[in-house]
């Protein structure tokens, strides 16, 4: 089943079709990227440029390696935030970038629909690498890819995550992503941090973490952003993570073969306990990392093969 | 001027009730006569209205201009323009401009702007407070004199409780009412949507809806206190229409109005981030659209405002949050209010009086009525007449409608003030 849109701005709205064709290629080419047979021409002669309003070391490289081992040419634009209208500056882009004649366009942006925005007004396919509060599908997508390595099927799993649901963007392309694909999600936080409404997203809704694990397949935990405690959303790092950082202890209410996940970077000892992240069983964080370069070559194939052969 | 005499047209006027055929006869300035067989005098310019309707010139309890301070968006004479087409001929202007309506020469500057359209009487409010920033008391008294209808902080909330006591009690002693934009402030700051579902999958900022009922509450309860006359604008929610309507059935001086938006659209409309629907209050459930419908139709709200906020692309064209909130609203305010008419959920004369009768008897004017003696300010419309909102051919500068696309039956074929034709023609 080709993929539905020109553009990859969202997990909401893909078919488990759309989203289980990813995930297989994705597996493909993880298993190409181990065998070290790495360059393509898929995308030789394509031009992909990474456009990062907000900065994220691993996500751009990740997509910067994803691109070059496809072959295409890959550029890195960092867009200053501190200009004092963002708006105009990204819609000055567009014209900037349709003048290169760019093919695949990479975005960050603290702004939610930002590169809904910017899809009206370029030529390139867009892929959303994280926009504001909305979605970071490609995140969602190596987390699937992730969990369907160890667990087999996303189907019929329990899947618990943690932490600041309200301002992760990360969350709201998971919960979209696994519920389509049949897992049961539970999502475990202080109220303050739960977005309004968020039930009828089709998950389970724990303030109780050890409630909230229990049973679990996958344990995901989110970084808390700092500037949350100082908005008076949590009291302090270290009352959040009695309550809602994991460690052993919570962690043992969750299946003794559940793996433990993170998108990385990582507040130790705030939302996770180093010995958790470390644990070279259950923590699955490094593997996420690998996966990532591989859902984003994917989604890169996927895109590609949608573009007009010729500029 | 000449005599002028429509003939053969549907009479609406929601003042007296009077829904018939007729010929309504102007003479300088002013309607001389109006009802059926009338004839024409020598000399009168006859008009066949071939059965549209003629009702009051409309009054349009609010809207923000561009000028003074953001020319760029909107300008007096285009709004005048937009207003002229919109069969609107009384419009009320917000104080929150730049530099805002905090000084009475400020006042008369728009007034007699106003004059110089020759289209539409500008009734200015004064600011409630210095520089609409919610702090000092503005010079009511004075303002009143030079001509402020009422006073207000525009779209920014007096969120200071002994601040609107002042503004309050202070204004009783001119006469004046206190318009309040009802949103608790510490719970709107940021938000761009509403609180729900919608906000929670768009990853937007949100308001929970209750930021406005709680604002009513307050300013119900300082109405009780002070004896001051509390208006509040553009109500959007079921449960701040429920305190209206208890406060009302308690006999305190308190008044609403609403806009078209929020009885014609929902937040389903700011859906794939779409800024031209990002208004201030925001859109908000079905639920809450269907209570204000009901508000309309069972005298709880007391007029239907365009709550036009003119903005250019350049506000428009950003991402959702960064985006200015606000709507043209002038050209749109009698077709969208006729769809819920046409809708069956209000009846004509009640709908055209949200728009006429009871905002002019809110202000005390004259105008608002079809009776011999009153100003000749009149609006020819066709009900059914379809076309559709496009922005871009709006009338005026500002095209930012949330109404985008939207298909409407209800145009309008020609306005008047004064006896003078401004639009149609």
């Amino acid at each position: 089943m080709s993929h539905p849109s020109k553009h990859l701005l969202a997990i909401e709205g893909l078919e488990p079709p759309h989203i289980a064709d990813l995930l297989d290629l994705a597996e493909s080419y993880a298993l190409l990227n181990r065998s070290g047979k790495t360059q393509r021409d898929l995308l030789k002669g394509r031009t992909l440029i990474n456009l990062f309003f907000e900065d994220s070391t691993r996500t751009r490289t990740s997509f910067e390696l994803a691109g070059k081992r496809l072959g295409a040419d890959v550029i890195n634009m960092s867009v200053s935030t501190s200009s004092v209208n963002k708006g105009e500056t990204l819609l000055d882009t567009a014209s900037t970038l349709n003048a290169m004649q760019c093919d695949l366009l990479v975005i960050r942006h603290a702004q939610s629909g930002a590169p809904a925005l910017l899809s009206q007004k370029v030529d390139a396919a867009v892929i959303n690498a994280g926009d504001g509060t909305h979605e970071h599908p490609t995140q969602a997508l190596l987390d699937a890819l992730t969990i369907r390595r160890h667990k087999g099927s996303l189907e019929g799993l329990i899947v618990a995550i943690c932490g600041d649901i309200a301002h992760s963007r990360v969350a709201r392309s998971n919960i979209h992503l696994l519920t389509t694909m049949g897992s049961r999600v539970r999502i475990i936080g202080p109220p303050t941090l739960i977005p309004a409404d968020v039930a009828r997203l089709g998950v389970e809704v724990f303030h109780d973490m050890k409630a909230g694990l229990k049973d679990a397949d996958v344990v995901m935990m989110l970084r808390l952003q700092r500037e949350r405690m100082s908005g008076g959303l949590v009291p302090s790092a270290r009352e959040f993570f009695r309550f809602y950082g994991l460690d052993a202890e919570k962690l043992a209410h969750a299946k003794p073969d559940s793996i433990v996940m993170h998108p990385g970077p990582m507040n130790r000892g705030v939302e996770i306990d180093s010995a958790i992240a470390d644990h070279p069983t259950r923590s699955v964080i490094g593997e996420q990392v690998e996966m990532g370069v591989a859902c984003r070559m994917a989604v890169l194939d996927v895109l590609a093969r949608r573009l007009p052969r010729n500029r | 001027m000449r005599d002028l005499l429509i003939t053969g047209a549907r009479l609406l006027d929601p003042a007296s009730g009077l829904d018939a055929p007729g010929a309504l006869l102007v003479r300088d300035g002013a309607i001389a006569d109006l009802g059926p067989g009338l004839t024409a005098p020598d000399d009168a310019e006859v008009l066949d209205a071939n059965g549209a309707c003629l009702a009051p010139g409309l009054v349009d309890l609010r809207a923000n201009l561009g000028e003074p301070g953001a020319e760029h968006r909107e300008t007096i004479a285009s709004a005048a323009a937009a207003a002229a087409a919109g069969g609107i001929t009384t419009l009320c202007v917000l104080p929150d401009t730049d530099p805002a309506l905090d000084d009475p020469a400020l006042l008369s500057f728009i007034i007699r702007r106003g004059e110089a359209t020759g289209s539409v009487a500008l009734l200015p409010y004064g600011a409630a407070t210095v520089g609409c920033a919610g702090k000092e008391l503005a010079e009511l008294g004075l303002l009143r004199e030079a001509g402020a209808i009422a006073f207000t902080d525009g779209v920014r909330a007096i969120g200071n409780a002994r601040t609107m006591r002042l503004a309050l009690s202070y204004a009783r002693a001119f006469g004046a009412f206190v318009v309040q934009h009802p949103e608790e402030p510490s719970l709107a700051a940021g938000g761009s949507a509403t609180e729900g579902e919608l906000a929670t999958r768009l990853g937007l900022p949100a308001i929970p809806p209750a930021a406005e009922a709680m604002m009513v509450a307050r300013d119900i309860a300082l109405a009780r206190m002070t004896g001051g006359h509390v208006h509040f604008a553009h109500v959007s929610t079921a449960a701040a229409l429920d305190l209206i309507r208890a406060a009302k059935a308690e006999g305190l001086l308190v008044t609403a109005d609403t806009a078209p938006p929020y009885f014609d659209l929902n937040e389903t409309a700011i859906g794939d981030y779409r800024t031209y629907a990002k208004l201030s209050p925001p859109l908000r459930t079905e639920a809450d659209r269907r209570a204000v419908v009901a508000a309309l139709a069972d005298g709880t709200l007391d007029a239907i405002a365009s709550d036009h906020q003119p903005r250019d692309a350049d506000d428009k064209r950003l991402p959702f949050a960064q985006a200015e909130a606000g709507g043209a609203g002038l050209a749109t305010l009698l077709a969208v209010t006729l769809a819920r008419v046409h809708a069956g959920d209000i009846p004509m004369l009640t709908a055209l009086g949200l728009l006429t009768a009871k905002p002019a008897a809110l202000l005390g004017l004259a105008c608002g009525r079809l009776a011999k003696g009153a100003p000749a300010d009149l609006v020819l419309f066709h009900p059914d007449r379809g076309w559709k909102v496009e922005a871009g051919k709006l009338p005026g500068k500002a095209q930012n409608s949330p109404f985008d696309g939207r298909a409407l039956e209800g145009r309008v074929l020609g306005t008047w003030k004064s006896g003078r034709r401004v639009f149609g023609g």
